[in-house]
C-alpha cells in the first residue's frame, strides 16, 4: 500500500544556510508520527514545504502515492493537508463557527451568511470528540486547549487527511494535555495521520507511534517509538554526548546580586522571591506562558510591578525603565531575537554598540573611531562570523546574530545578565558556544540568571533551577538535587494544590 | 558585474533619474538651462527641501508629519505679526523657530505619550495649525514687510541666494547629526525596530518625539524665509506642501517604514521635485495636471522602494 505522504531527497537552502539536505520522510494513514530535533535542525522547514509555504529547491512530495505537481499553501490544502501552527491562526474576534468557516461560509439565497446552517456543522464535526463547545463563541473567551480543538476541527472540516501538530502542547495544562491526546487517538482511528512535533520528549510514547529525528538539516532515524529510549532520542537530537553539549564548570559563588522579594504584578505573577548569586547561572523553567518572560520584564523595568522589592548588591532599588535597569548594570537578552533583539536593517557596529552610545560620545557626537575599535575587539574575542562590522545583522545565522546580541550587553559589562531562551532557533554548535559564554560571565563574577524551555539545558547549565507555574515560583532545586521528571512535574503545576487563577495564557492585548 | 550593476543602480540610482530628467527637459525647453532658471529652481527648491530635511528625521524613525505645511503657515504668520510689532529681526526669526518647534513638541508628546499613531495626531494638527493661522489672521495676508527682513528671502551672499545659502546649511548639519551623533544612531535604530531600541535602555519615546521637534523647526525656519521672499505671510502658505516634502524625501531612497535613508537622497529627491516642477511650469503644464504628477511620483517611488526590498 501506498504511504498517505512520502517526501523524497527534500532539498531547501537559504542564504548562508543548507537548511534541508535530502531528507526523507515516509507518513502511513492512521499514523502518529513524531517529529523530533533541536531548534534550527530543520522541521519547521520540512513542514512549511509540506505546506505549501516554501518550495523546495530538490526533490518530490507524493500523497497516496502521486506525485503533487503544484505548489502553494492553497493547493496542499485542497490536498487534504493541513498544519496547526504553534501559535494559532484564529481571529481572536469572530466566532468558533465564523473562524472554521473562515471565506467558506454556507450561504443562503447565494448571500446572506447561513448561521443555523454553520452552527449545526460545528457541533457535528464536533461530535466525536464528545467537546460541547458553543459555535457562537468568541475564540478569545476560549482557553488555549480549546483555540487548537478550533484549529483541528477546521482542518477536519476542509477534509485534511492529513495534520501536522507544531508543538501543540506548549500552552497547555495536565488535563488538557490528555484531551488533546485523546482528540489525536480518535483522529487517528478514523484514518486522519498526524505528524507531531513536539519537544517534550516525554510525552512520545503517549501518542506517537513512530519517530522520526532530524539533526542539521538531515534525517537521522526514523524508527517504531516503543524501540527508542528517552536518552537514545536525545542522543540522536544532540549528535554528540552530554557532557560536550553542556560544558559546565564549577565556579564559586560570590556574594549576592539580586535579590526579589514577593514581587506581585496582578494576574501576571504572585509573591514571586528569589536570588542570584555572583558565579551562579539560575535557570528558570516552566510552560511557556507561565509567566517566567513576564517576571524578568518587571525585573528590567519594561513593566512595573504592583508590589515587591528588588535589591542589587544588597540595596533595594526601584526599576522603572529598561533605562534604569541599565544604569544598575542589567542586561536582557530577549526572548525573540529578531523582534526585540535586533535592529536587523543596521550593521552589526550599529547592533553592537546601541547600548554603549553614551559611554563613546562626547556633547552627542560620537567618538566613531574608538567605538568601531571596541566593538572590534568584543567580535573577535566573541569569534562572531561576519564579512565586516558593517554587514547587516540581517544576513547573519541564527547563531552569530545571537552572538551579536550577547555582544550588545558583553559591552556594557554588566553585574546581572538575564537570558531568555538564548539558544531558539539556533543550531547545536552555536547553542555551545552561548553556553560558554555564559560560563565565562558567571566565571568572571557576573551573576547569570537563563529563563528557558529546553528541560535539558536547564537541567544541564543551572546551579539552581526555578519553576514556574502559573505566575508563582512551585519549586526550587539545587543542581545536584534536580531530576527532570520532578521539574517537569512542578513544571506542569501537578504539585500546586491552589492553583491561583492568573490570566497568563493566551492573555495578549492587540498589538 | 551583475553584481556591480545592481550597486550602481542602488547607490546612484536617484542621481541618475536626476540627470536624465534635467536633461529631457534641457531638450524640450532650452530655456531650462538659463543660469537665472537655475538659481530660481534652487531657490525655491529651498523652502520645502529644508523641511523635506525635518522630514527625513521623522520617516527614518518610521512615522510621518502631514503638519508641516500648516506649521509653515502659523510661524509665517507670527512672523509677520511680530515684524509689524516691530521686533527686531532676529527675535523675529527666533520666535517662527520657536512656533514650529512647539507645535513639533505636541506632536511628539502626543505620539510617544498618547500612544496615537502618526497619522492621525499631525493630520489633526494640520487641520489645528491651519486653524490658528485663519483665526490669528482673520483670513488675511499680513504683507508689506520691512527691506531688512525681506533680504533673508531674496538677498545674495558669496553670489548665492539667502534660502539656498540656508537649505545647504541645514542639509550639512542634518548630515552630521544622522550620521555621527548618538541621536542620529538612536533615530534610524527606531524606525528599524523600536523594541529592540528601548530593550537596550535607550529613552526612544525621547529621541522619537525629537524627530518631530526637528520636522517641526525646519517648517518655522522655512517660513521666515517664504514669507520674506513673498513679503507678506498668507494664510494658505503652505497649503499641500507635505506632499512636496514627503515626495521629496520618499523619491530620495528613505524608506516610508523606517530605518532606511539618507539626507544625501533627500537633497537629490528635493532638487528632482523641484526640477520637475520647475519644468513642468516651463512646458506650461497646468497646475492641476501638476498636482496629478506628482502624486504619481510619490506611489511610484515607493513603490520601486518596495521592488528594492523584494529582490534584497
Amino acid at each position: 500500500m501506498a504511504f498517505a505522504l512520502e517526501m523524497r531527497g527534500i532539498t531547501k537552502s537559504f542564504p548562508g544556510v543548507r537548511a534541508l539536505k535530502g531528507v526523507d520522510f515516509e507518513l502511513e494513514a492512521g499514523e502518529v508520527h513524531a517529529l523530533v530535533g533541536e531548534n534550527g535542525a530543520g522541521k519547521s522547514t520540512l513542514m512549511k514545504i509540506l505546506s505549501g509555504l516554501y518550495t523546495a529547491d530538490e526533490g518530490e512530495i507524493r500523497l497516496h502515492g502521486k506525485p503533487i505537481t503544484t505548489t502553494g499553501i492553497r493547493s496542499m490544502l485542497d490536498a487534504g493537508v493541513s498544519v496547526i501552527y504553534q501559535e494559532l491562526n484564529l481571529v481572536r474576534h469572530l466566532s468558533v463557527a465564523e473562524n472554521i468557516f473562515l471565506g467558506r461560509e454556507p450561504l443562503l439565497a447565494g448571500s446572506l451568511i447561513d448561521w443555523s446552517k454553520m452552527d449545526k456543522d460545528v457541533k457535528k464535526l464536533l461530535e466525536p470528540f464528545g467537546i460541547d463547545l458553543n459555535p457562537r463563541a468568541k475564540i478569545y473567551t476560549l482557553g488555549p486547549a480549546y483555540q487548537q480543538v478550533v484549529e483541528i476541527v477546521k482542518a477536519l472540516s476542509l477534509n485534511s487527511e492529513i495534520i501536522v501538530m507544531d508543538e501543540p502542547t506548549a500552552a497547555l495544562t495536565g488535563n488538557e494535555v490528555e484531551r488533546l491526546f485523546d482528540i489525536i487517538r480518535s483522529l487517528k482511528a478514523s484514518g486522519v495521520s498526524v505528524i507531531y512535533i513536539s519537544h517534550r520528549l516525554e510525552e512520545l510514547a503517549k501518542v506517537a507511534d513512530r519517530v522520526t529525528i532530524i539533526r542539521d538539516g538531515q534525517k537521522i532515524i526514523t524508527k517504531a517509538i516503543a524501540e527508542l529510549k528517552t536518552d537514545e532520542i536525545i542522543r540522536h537530537m544532540v549528535g554528540r554526548s552530554l557532557d560536550e553539549q553542556y560544558p559546565k564548570m564549577t565556579i564559586p559563588v560570590g556574594r549576592e546580586v539580586l535579590r526579589v522579594e514577593n514581587l506581585t504584578k496582578q494576574g501576571v505573577c504572585q509573591d514571586v522571591s528569589f536570588h542570584v548569586n555572583q558565579g551562579e547561572i539560575v535557570g528558570f523553567t516552566g510552560l511557556v506562558g507561565a509567566g517566567r518572560t513576564e517576571i524578568m520584564q518587571l525585573l528590567f523595568g519594561h513593566t512595573q510591578a504592583d508590589s515587591g522589592q528588588v535589591f542589587i548588591d544588597g540595596v533595594k532599588t526601584h526599576i522603572r525603565s529598561p533605562r534604569d535597569a541599565v544604569k544598575m548594570g542589567i542586561g536582557l537578552i530577549p526572548e525573540e531575537r529578531k523582534q526585540q533583539g535586533l535592529v536587523l536593517g543596521l550593521s552589526v557596529l550599529d547592533n553592537a554598540s546601541l547600548t554603549v552610545l553614551d559611554l563613546f560620545s562626547r556633547f552627542g557626537v560620537l567618538l566613531g573611531r574608538s567605538l568601531q575599535a571596541k566593538v572590534k575587539s568584543m567580535v573577535d574575542k566573541m569569534d562572531i562570523k561576519t564579512p565586516s562590522l558593517k554587514q547587516q545583522v540581517l544576513h547573519l545565522s541564527g547563531g552569530n546574530q545571537q552572538k551579536v546580541v550577547l555582544a550588545k550587553w558583553f559591552l556594557r559589562d554588566c553585574r546581572l545578565y538575564i537570558f531568555d531562551e538564548p539558544t531558539r532557533g539556533i543550531d547545536v554548535g552555536a547553542k555551545v558556544e552561548i553556553y560558554k559564554l555564559m560560563q565565562n560571565l558567571a566565571k568572571e563574577g557576573a551573576a547569570v540568571i537563563m529563563v528557558s524551555s529546553e528541560l535539558l539545558e536547564v537541567m544541564n547549565m543551572s546551579d539552581r533551577i526555578e519553576v514556574v507555574f502559573s505566575g508563582a515560583i512551585v519549586a526550587e532545586f539545587k543542581r545536584d538535587e534536580a531530576d527532570s521528571e520532578r521539574v517537569m512535574e512542578y513544571a506542569l503545576g501537578l504539585h500546586s494544590q491552589t492553583s491561583i487563577k492568573l490570566q497568563v495564557e493566551g492573555h495578549q492585548d492587540g498589538a | 558585474m551583475e553584481l556591480s550593476l545592481k550597486g550602481i543602480l542602488k547607490n546612484y540610482g536617484i542621481l541618475i533619474a536626476f540627470f536624465a530628467i534635467c536633461a529631457i527637459i534641457s531638450i524640450l525647453s532650452p530655456v531650462f538651462l538659463a543660469p537665472n532658471n537655475i538659481i530660481n529652481v534652487i531657490r525655491q527648491t529651498s523652502i520645502y527641501g529644508i523641511i523635506a530635511v525635518g522630514m527625513t528625521f521623522v520617516i527614518l524613525t518610521g512615522g510621518i508629519d502631514l503638519s508641516v505645511g500648516s506649521i509653515l503657515a502659523v510661524s509665517g504668520a507670527v512672523c509677520a505679526g511680530l515684524i509689524h510689532a516691530q521686533l527686531p529681526v532676529a527675535a523675529v526669526i527666533a520666535a517662527a523657530l520657536g512656533v514650529g518647534i512647539a507645535f513639533g513638541v505636541f506632536n511628539g508628546l502626543f505620539i510617544t505619550l498618547g500612544k496615537i499613531t502618526p497619522f492621525v495626531v499631525t493630520l489633526g494638527m494640520m487641520g489645528i495649525a491651519r486653524g490658528i493661522t485663519l483665526i490669528y489672521t482673520n483670513g488675511y495676508p499680513i504683507s508689506g514687510l520691512p527691506e531688512d527682513f525681506r533680504f533673508v528671502g531674496s538677498g545674495y551672499l558669496f553670489g548665492l541666494p539667502i534660502p539656498v545659502l540656508i537649505f545647504i546649511a541645514v542639509v550639512l548639519v542634518a548630515h552630521f547629526v544622522l550620521t555621527q551623533t548618538r541621536m542620529g544612531r538612536y533615530t534610524y535604530a527606531i524606525g528599524g525596530n523600536e523594541a529592540a531600541v528601548r530593550l537596550s535602555g535607550i529613552n526612544a519615546n525621547f529621541y522619537k518625539a525629537l524627530a518631530y521637534v526637528i520636522a517641526g523647526a525646519t517648517a518655522g525656519l522655512s517660513s521666515v524665509i517664504l514669507t520674506a521672499r513673498l513679503n507678506s505671510a498668507e494664510p494658505v502658505a503652505g497649503n499641500g506642501y507635505e506632499l512636496d516634502v514627503i515626495a521629496a524625501v520618499v523619491i530620495g531612497g528613505t524608506s516610508l517604514s523606517g530605518g532606511r535613508g539618507s539626507i544625501w537622497g533627500t537633497f537629490i529627491g528635493a532638487l528632482m521635485i523641484g526640477v520637475i516642477n520647475n519644468g513642468m511650469n516651463l512646458l506650461g503644464i497646468s497646475s492641476y495636471f501638476q498636482l496629478v504628477v506628482k502624486g504619481l511620483i510619490i506611489i511610484g517611488a515607493v513603490w520601486l522602494d518596495r521592488l528594492r526590498d523584494e529582490s534584497n
